[in-house]
């Protein structure tokens, strides 16, 4: 009640005030935080019934039978694991969460520090024209990147051809269409990065640097000893965060790929959605995705623990 | 002391000239790298707008090169925009979004007040699970939404996406602003209340106006996650009439074997256009509230 202990002070209040105007003013406060939790009920009422209903009610779906009506255990589970197609799905993940970021992360470094030599209004400007990729709509940009890709008259098997090289297909073969989708990952998703380090870049003192070259460190140096200790938090934020976003990923392989060729780019989102929505084995889907949970949980976690961290610098 | 003072400024006036010259090369060498990343990171969006002026005709042709158009026509825009179906898809989105959008922006700005400033038990726990919530993907609750939205009698109902999407922006938007609104000062309210003003008066007329910025900046990131949502759409509506802009240019403006590119990408570039202006218009905003998630609250 720290508030209500100012309010009390500045109205000269608690070493005159009567009994009756202290019992007044814990009323105010109760009825003070009866308002607090209305104007949370809304948010509340959201989240519960939208997020964590339905979290609990997939793991309810995932333990029964194809017509939900009998309880079947981990048999869903069990089923899946033993798939194939489904450790194919747990190996396209991982490799598109893992390599994707990985590529985003490094571009986004590359393209904040060029754009951090340039200042002003020519910044501005440039920055704008390289974040329009996550501007677009993901899946209105993937059919694009769809057509690029066509096999028949697509603009980049054209290109190939007037240099005198042989049309790829590639969305046409496994590897090819792995990294397409990986490419059209990083492609969105660089920009973002551009913008999270870019800010970070922007917070390190010039002080820092100068110092620096007074003692004689090059620019090597003061990368490895200044820029990226100062940048350590966002960097690890934003990974973290980029891994639960691209390992859920569904547009682009739905639109790009449809988990064709033969499976092989099938993500978790978009084969849960193949098996629960499409063939209409709703447990079957659900298990699908709460096998990404636990990386999820896990990473969502340290994101948590790196960003409360975060706070706690800016606030002291 | 006293001579390292004066031995300073006379050190950097003699080595100011190659600095510059340096600084000078660094700058010429960023212009011509970002230039290559530009080019390389404008292509889809440029052959978006090239295809969407082309004819079928001209693509069907298959001469000269696809990269630039031989015979532009606006005639793919014009059917689109006097074709009923793409009217009802654009209108659906229109609407969609704007409630969607009215919908967040009042139930987070109620709560981060609430949050930030009412302070009840349990206040800190809840703004930590709604941060939680923002990293939950909907790839992981579709499935059981399906059920639950069966229940509801909402599925191929475009009412569904009114209910859904302010899932995806409101934990988000109230982590914003949370932190715009936790950054005015204490002082600003108390003096307020001194002065008998009351709650709904402080957040009227204190809170809103100073943390406008966060206000335009959770606004915009609600506007594009609910344009652009694709899963929701896709896995809840399935006839044309209640389809939104993103489902409805994949689902049905492809017919089975048949892409009339042209029209295709004129139905991309009218879809991706609100988003983009908006963007042009207010990037600051823009970039504010992408990087607001992990610098501010």
């Amino acid at each position: 009640m720290a508030d209500g202990s100012t309010i009390m002070l500045d109205t000269g209040g608690p070493y005159n005030a009567s009994n009756k105007q202290v019992r007044s003013l814990r009323k105010l406060s109760r009825r003070r935080s009866t308002a607090a939790v209305l104007l949370c009920l809304p948010l509340l009422v959201l989240v519960i019934g939208l997020e964590v209903y339905p979290t609990f009610y997939a793991l309810l779906l995932s333990m029964m039978n194809r017509k939900m009506t009998e309880y079947v255990g981990l048999d869903n589970f069990i089923f899946m694991i033993s798939r194939d197609s489904f450790q194919l799905v747990v190996f396209q993940s991982c490799l598109f969460a893992v390599t994707a970021v990985i590529m985003k992360a490094f571009l986004g470094f590359i393209l904040a520090h060029l754009m951090h030599n340039i200042r002003g209004r020519n910044q501005r400007i440039w920055r704008g024209l390289l974040l329009i990729p996550w501007v677009i709509p993901l899946a209105l940009s993937t059919l694009t990147w769809f057509w690029l890709f066509d096999p028949s008259y697509s603009a980049f098997n054209w290109t190939l051809n007037s240099f005198g090289l042989d049309p790829i297909p590639f969305l046409g073969t496994t590897w090819n269409a792995r990294i397409a989708v990986i490419v059209v990952n990083t492609w969105f998703g660089a920009p973002f990065f551009m913008i999270m380090y870019l800010a970070a870049l922007k917070s390190v003192s010039e002080q820092l640097y100068e110092a620096a070259a007074i003692d004689g460190a090059g620019s090597w140096q003061k990368l490895i000893f200044i820029t990226l200790p100062m940048m350590r938090n966002i960097i690890m934020i934003t990974v973290l965060f980029s891994l639960i976003v691209t390992f859920a990923d569904f547009d682009i392989v739905r639109i790009l790929t449809n988990g064709g060729p033969q499976d092989s780019t099938h993500l978790f989102a978009t084969y849960a959605f193949t098996v629960g929505i499409q063939s209409g084995h709703i447990p079957r889907g659900a298990s699908v995705s709460l096998f990404m949970f636990p990386i999820l949980a896990t990473l969502a976690f340290f994101v948590l623990r790196d960003v409360l961290k975060r706070n706690k610098e800016i606030a002291s | 002391m006293n001579s390292a003072t004066t031995a300073a400024p006379a050190n950097r006036a003699k080595r100011s000239p190659s600095l510059h010259r340096q600084n000078q090369w660094a700058l010429w060498g960023s212009y011509s790298a970002l230039s290559v990343f530009v080019v390389i990171f404008l292509v889809p969006p440029f052959y978006m707008l090239m295809t969407s002026l082309k004819s079928s005709a001209e693509i069907s042709a298959e001469q000269g090169s696809p990269w630039i158009v031989h015979n532009p026509t606006l005639d793919n825009f014009i059917y689109l925009i006097t074709n009923p179906q793409f009217q009802r898809f654009f209108f659906n989105s229109v609407w969609v979004t704007l409630v969607v959008v009215i919908l967040s922006m009042t139930i987070a700005i109620l709560a981060a007040f609430s949050l930030s400033r009412m302070g009840f038990k349990g206040s800190q726990l809840i703004s930590t699970g709604v941060f939680l919530t923002y990293l939950v993907p909907p790839s992981l609750l579709f499935i059981p939404l399906f059920q639950i939205v069966g229940w509801l009698g909402l599925i191929n109902n475009t009412w569904v996406l009114v209910l859904l999407f302010p899932t995806l922006a409101v934990p988000f938007c109230t982590w914003i602003m949370i932190g715009y609104f936790s950054s005015i000062p204490k002082e600003l309210d108390e003096a307020a209340l001194i002065d008998g003003a009351n709650y709904p008066q402080i957040l009227l007329l204190i809170f809103i106006p100073v943390a406008m910025p966060g206000i335009i900046a959770a606004t915009i990131f609600a506007f594009t996650a609910a344009w652009g949502a694709f899963l929701y759409p896709l896995a809840y509506l399935y006839s044309s009439d209640q389809a939104v802009l993103t489902v409805g240019i994949v689902r049905e403006l492809i017919r089975g074997d048949v892409f009339a590119w042209g029209l295709i990408m004129a139905a991309c570039v009218l879809a991706a256009a609100p988003p983009v202006i908006i963007y042009t218009f207010l990037m600051d905003y823009y970039i504010a509230g992408l990087t607001a998630g992990s610098t501010k609250g």
